[in-house]
């Protein structure tokens, strides 16, 4: 490890590797700064993610597939079952060997890894009267140590505190942390195709409930609910209740908390020389929650845009990272935003007749937009909603 | 005065409570957590949004509360 590099990226999840590979392969200098033992571990997600999210980042390996998904299955809260067509195929994925192989990706690539580094600061200099973030401040082996980068990556996820540092407001409403708890159950009889998702106020008040299979009878059970719910009910309490009455064979072999900033994208993913990605930029889809794809394509545009800008020598290029990304994701995840809080306050008695009504249409209409439109006529402020959505309102 | 306590043991330190902390007050390392208490303003964001159930807010004895 040495003492100056061009990046450092704090934070090995997906964001952070996939951004320390491509500055690195652009022909920067990059060390990559986990604060745990190991890298990936332990795993905060349901692991589900569309084939199409990691397109043009970088290739699939079977490894990582724990199960191909080709149907969704939602649940009402009165029981009834709705399967629409998903349009396309997602997977489940194996983080523990996704996460690793990232890493390793990006030391192939050249950069440096640092485990049981914790950073707990932006080291500040001031130069011309003016103060610099020249560098980050972190213990390792409980020692405080310092290392100098020209750019600083905050990968720091949900729990990012590198913004505030730099002066950006990254605070989530706590009205829209999806609070979530999994277990990765043992001995569950389920199609190893399917994921199954759970609406309602018994078992996910604003938020929804999740069963993504694995293989040999694993799947990954858990509760997401927002703040607000979570305010009086715990979503580890619901989730230990859901596996009581569903599956009271089934053995637990992971127990999880976790956070999911179900937000658009925080106005400013860059300042002077920090930039911010993946959950710590706020770049889940913020209907879904899912939060892989999104960060490992801001990963690879922040990477390819900071090698550019370094070098030029010109930290003004890495606005060209905001640029791409709401090109890409960002208008859509505002979009998307604004849906979520239109739909995630359905009363029981609205998602019943939702999946009633989509029942009824012909086959090839069940699909996500069909459920959608049929939520749309069952309650028609949803319209007014909507209009807000898309700039009418 | 710092009305939130965390209880030894439960936490599994995610990240919830830092992630909507409006006061950069929250310490979270691997396995370690502690709430900055020169910073906190007792919001109680972080307890309302824990999934665990780890945070517990404790209301002020009544006679500081007369105080306030």
């Amino acid at each position: 490890m040495k003492d100056r590099y061009d990046v450092i990226v704090v934070g090995a999840g997906p964001a952070g590797s996939i951004t320390a590979m491509y500055a690195a392969r652009g022909g920067c200098s990059v060390l990559l700064m986990e604060k745990d033992r190991d890298i990936g571990m332990p795993v905060r997600c349901g692991e589900a993610v569309g084939r199409d999210g990691l397109n043009g980042v970088i290739e699939i390996r079977p490894r990582w597939i724990a199960a191909t998904i080709n149907r969704f299955r939602l649940v009402a809260p009165d029981g009834t079952v709705v399967e629409p067509d998903i349009g396309g195929t997602g997977y489940v994925l194996e983080r523990r060997v996704f996460d690793y192989d990232l890493a390793m990706a990006a030391v192939e690539a050249g950069a440096d890894v640092v485990t049981k580094a914790y950073v707990n600061g932006l080291w500040k200099e001031s130069m011309n009267g003016r103060e610099r973030i020249v560098g980050v401040t972190y213990t390792w082996k409980g020692v405080p140590r310092k290392v100098r980068g020209t750019v600083i990556v905050g990968a720091d996820g949900v729990e990012s505190r590198l913004g505030k540092w730099a002066g950006i407001d990254t605070t989530t409403d706590f009205r829209d942390m999806e609070c979530c708890a999994q277990m990765t159950l043992a001995g569950v009889h389920m199609e190893n195709d399917v994921c199954e998702f759970h609406f309602g106020s018994r078992w996910a008040p604003q938020g929804y409930l999740w069963m993504f299979p694995k293989r040999h009878g694993m799947v990954n059970v858990g509760v997401g609910i927002s703040g607000m719910a979570a305010r009086t009910r715990k979503p580890l309490y619901i989730l230990e209740e859901f596996i009581k009455e569903r599956f009271p064979q089934a053995g637990v072999l992971t127990t999880v908390a976790g956070g999911v900033p179900c937000v658009d994208t925080l106005r400013e993913i860059v300042k002077d020389n920090v930039v911010l990605v993946g959950d710590a930029a706020r770049q889940v889809n913020p209907v879904s929650g899912g939060g892989i794809a999104g960060a490992m394509q801001a990963g690879k545009i922040a990477g390819e845009v900071i090698a550019r800008a370094v070098a030029a020598g010109d930290m003004a290029e890495l606005e060209d990272y905001p640029r791409r990304w709401e090109k890409l994701r960002g208008a859509r995840n505002r979009t998307y935003y604004k849906m979520k809080k239109a739909v995630f306050n359905l009363s029981d008695e609205t998602l019943n007749s939702i999946a009633a009504s989509v029942l009824k249409l012909p086959r090839e209409k069940q699909t996500i937009w069909g459920v959608f439109r049929t939520a749309l006529v069952k309650r028609p402020s949803l319209i007014l909603e909507m209009a807000g959505t898309f700039g009418l309102k | 005065m710092l009305l939130i306590e965390i209880k030894p043991n439960m936490c599994d330190f995610c990240g919830c409570c830092v992630g909507v902390c409006p006061e950069d007050a929250i310490e979270l390392e691997e396995a370690h957590i502690e709430i900055i208490e020169s910073r906190c303003t007792n919001c109680a964001k972080c307890v309302w949004s824990c999934p665990f159930d780890v945070l517990v807010f404790n209301k002020p004895p009544k006679k500081e509360r007369a105080a306030a």
